[in-house]
């Protein structure tokens, strides 16, 4: 106890400077913290505060006049839970084709002695820089029939090379050379070494993949934005972009379109003032839940990938 | 001590003999190698979704860009539609609007880049300066949490807080005494608004990959550098920082690598008829001559004429980086 306080004394008996330092340091860092935080605050106290409150400036901190009003009209609202159920059901499928394509081919490419390792791993690096580009894209996966399913959410980022490199780069590092060599002298066969071996080493890479594909899958709107028509197959964030994007140039006059979508926006917009940021929340929720357990994976993800990125 | 010399030079001789002997060998017995690329068939198996997704996916659209230089009906469709040669390339320059989406692309760009690239280095220099405790995992579980925001919504939060009407910030404009402003219909504020939200989104997340790099400063390097009375500042500037700049120089030449290209996904959902005169960029106009418009070739001729400045200013950076810093992509 006395010497840990005569070790802390010196310490700051050597760095006068070094004090004042930290203490900025310390200050802008929590500078930063609120001025991320703040927005994430407020659409959680706005979210169940009454709308005319926060619209009005009122509530600025802390929810006022708390009322559930909002997310009982989201319960409610069937296009928010059709949205929500092709979502997930998106983002399941999605995130295990991912998969499937991703770990074995990572796993492929970590083997030193494949012989065509390093065509393989060329063509896939080349397509980081070269691309046919928005338009050759969207008339292949209609060429291929795929508009209008949930295909063309799925395939088109079926793999990334990015995670495959990560993929590779932890089976490099985890399962050891050797290991390879002496389950091939048994006579096992690479089928055998990649299901009883390597599948039971990969679950912290699977946890990652699944992570980074998933939210990627959650997230995305402009896939369905350009393939799919029929409302009925929205994701999730296609109505949300109607509840809190399009209601807003609605109002603009100018804005070209039909009668009938202005109509639709403009009831849109009405329920928009009540809902919107509790939208926000449930949208976000299932990454909110899932966050604060599953950040050190991710951090973890982007480590791997900047060993050899 | 000659003699030590000699022995390793042996040995080395010999090592390089076998070299050269497997090579010779693997050369005459051609049979060997396809043996060997037959044993491992089950590996071209787990590779195979891989390969037919990257050949499918992205080596198909490079083969369909050919219509840049034709004329792409959908009846005829890739392979039977006429060659127009650079006719889209020559109408797109020609265009009245082309200098003014250059300029709204580069510009978005370039204050991206020089806003958001140093805050992520300064954020994770300060962390690292912090010690492992409470404080330091509150300030990085918030910091890096809005990378997980969809852009959807990140958008509908931009356009909440700053409504003319209702919005936070020009309540909070007002309070001041300040003149309300209908942020969104205004194009001199739409840059700004693009860019400050995407370092709001994004500047935790990026600061991982340079936290990534500090990890691996020696320890004794700080502890000998303290003996010598330098401070932490000083340690900052010239032991941690220095660590950080490879990384620095791979993200810019890569940034500089896709400065043509502005993604699409948020502008468009920001854009609206009135402050179009600065956001409209080259990927957005893609979007709509593309797929709203319908007219394939021009957007493809476009898109491509967008890859192609990127691909060429990546080649060039990484020459020049290569030169300069010994670091390079390839």
């Amino acid at each position: 106890m006395k010497s840990a306080a005569v070790i802390k004394k010196s310490t700051i008996q050597e760095s006068k400077t070094d004090r004042i330092f930290l203490t900025i340091v310390y200050l802008l860092l929590f500078v930063a913290f609120l001025l991320v935080a703040y927005p994430l605050i407020y659409i959680l106290s706005a979210s169940i505060s009454d709308p005319a409150v926060v619209n009005s400036g009122e509530m600025w901190l802390f929810p006022k006049e708390v009322t559930f009003e909002g997310y009982r009209t989201i319960l409610q609202n069937e296009a928010i839970w059709r949205g929500y159920l092709n979502t997930i059901i998106y983002t399941v499928v999605g995130t295990l084709i991912n998969l499937l394509v991703t770990i074995p081919a990572g796993y492929v490419l970590s083997r030193e002695e494949f012989p065509l390792k390093s065509f393989f791993t060329k063509m896939m690096i080349i397509t980081m820089f070269v691309s046919g580009g928005l338009i050759p894209s969207y008339i292949l996966v209609n060429d291929l029939g795929l508009s209008n399913t949930m295909w063309a959410l799925i395939l088109p980022g079926a793999a990334s090379v990015y995670n495959i490199v990560i993929t590779r780069t932890f089976f490099q590092s985890t399962i050891p050379e050797e290991l390879t060599e002496a389950a091939l002298m048994d006579g096992a066969s690479d089928f055998k070494i990649f299901s009883s071996i390597v599948l039971p080493l990969s679950k912290p890479i699977l946890a990652v993949m699944a992570l980074f594909y998933g939210v990627g899958h959650w997230n995305q709107y402009f896939q369905a934005l350009i393939y799919i028509d029929d409302r009925k197959k929205y994701p999730l964030q296609m109505v949300l972009r109607e509840i809190l994007v399009l209601q807003d140039l609605s109002s603009n006059p100018s804005t070209m379109m039909s009668e009938e979508t202005a109509m639709y926006l403009n009831e849109q917009q009405n329920l928009s003032a009540i809902i919107k940021y509790g939208v926000m929340i449930v949208a976000t929720l299932p990454i909110i839940i899932v966050y604060p357990f599953l950040q050190k994976y991710f951090v973890k993800g982007v480590m791997i990938g900047s060993i050899k990125g | 001590m000659e003699k030590h010399v000699e022995k390793i030079t042996n040995i080395r001789d010999t090592t390089i003999g076998k070299e050269n002997l497997e090579k010779t060998r693997t050369k005459t017995n051609w049979k060997d190698k396809a043996k060997k690329i037959l044993t491992s068939w089950q590996l071209y198996v787990l590779i195979l979704p891989a390969f037919l997704y990257f050949l499918i996916f992205h080596y198909g659209p490079m083969y369909g860009v050919q219509i840049a230089f034709k004329n792409y009906m959908p009846s005829l469709g890739i392979w039977g539609s006429p060659w127009v040669g650079m006719a889209h390339f020559e109408k797109f320059f020609d265009s009245y609007y082309f200098w003014d989406l250059l300029k709204n692309t580069l510009g978005i760009s370039i204050y991206s880049l020089v806003v958001g690239f140093p805050i992520p280095i300064m954020l994770a220099l300060a962390l690292n300066e912090v010690k492992d405790g409470a404080f330091k995992k509150m300030v990085q579980t918030i910091t890096y949490a809005p990378h997980f925001i969809s852009t959807v919504v990140i958008v509908g939060m931009i356009i909440a807080f700053l409504s003319p009407s209702s919005g936070i910030i020009n309540h909070g404009l007002g309070a001041l005494g300040f003149e309300t402003k209908a942020f969104m219909e205004d194009p001199t504020w739409f840059k700004s608004i693009y860019v400050l939200s995407g370092v709001w989104q994004s500047t935790g997340w990026s600061s991982v990959i340079y936290m990534a790099a500090l990890s691996g400063v020696d320890t004794q390097l700080h502890e000998a550098a303290t003996i010598d009375g330098a401070s932490r500042l000083q340690r900052m500037w010239y032991i941690n920082l220095p660590v950080l700049v490879p990384t620095m120089v791979i993200l810019l030449i890569m940034n500089f690598g896709s400065i043509m290209s502005v993604g699409h996904e948020k502008i468009l959902l920001m854009q609206n008829p009135l402050n179009m005169t600065s956001s409209n960029v080259i990927s957005t106009f893609t979007y709509q001559q593309g797929l709203l418009d319908a007219q394939y070739s021009y957007a493809a001729a476009i898109g491509l004429f967008n890859s192609v400045i990127n691909a060429a200013l990546l080649i060039v950076v990484n020459k020049i980086s290569r030169k300069v810093s010994e670091v390079s992509l390839w």
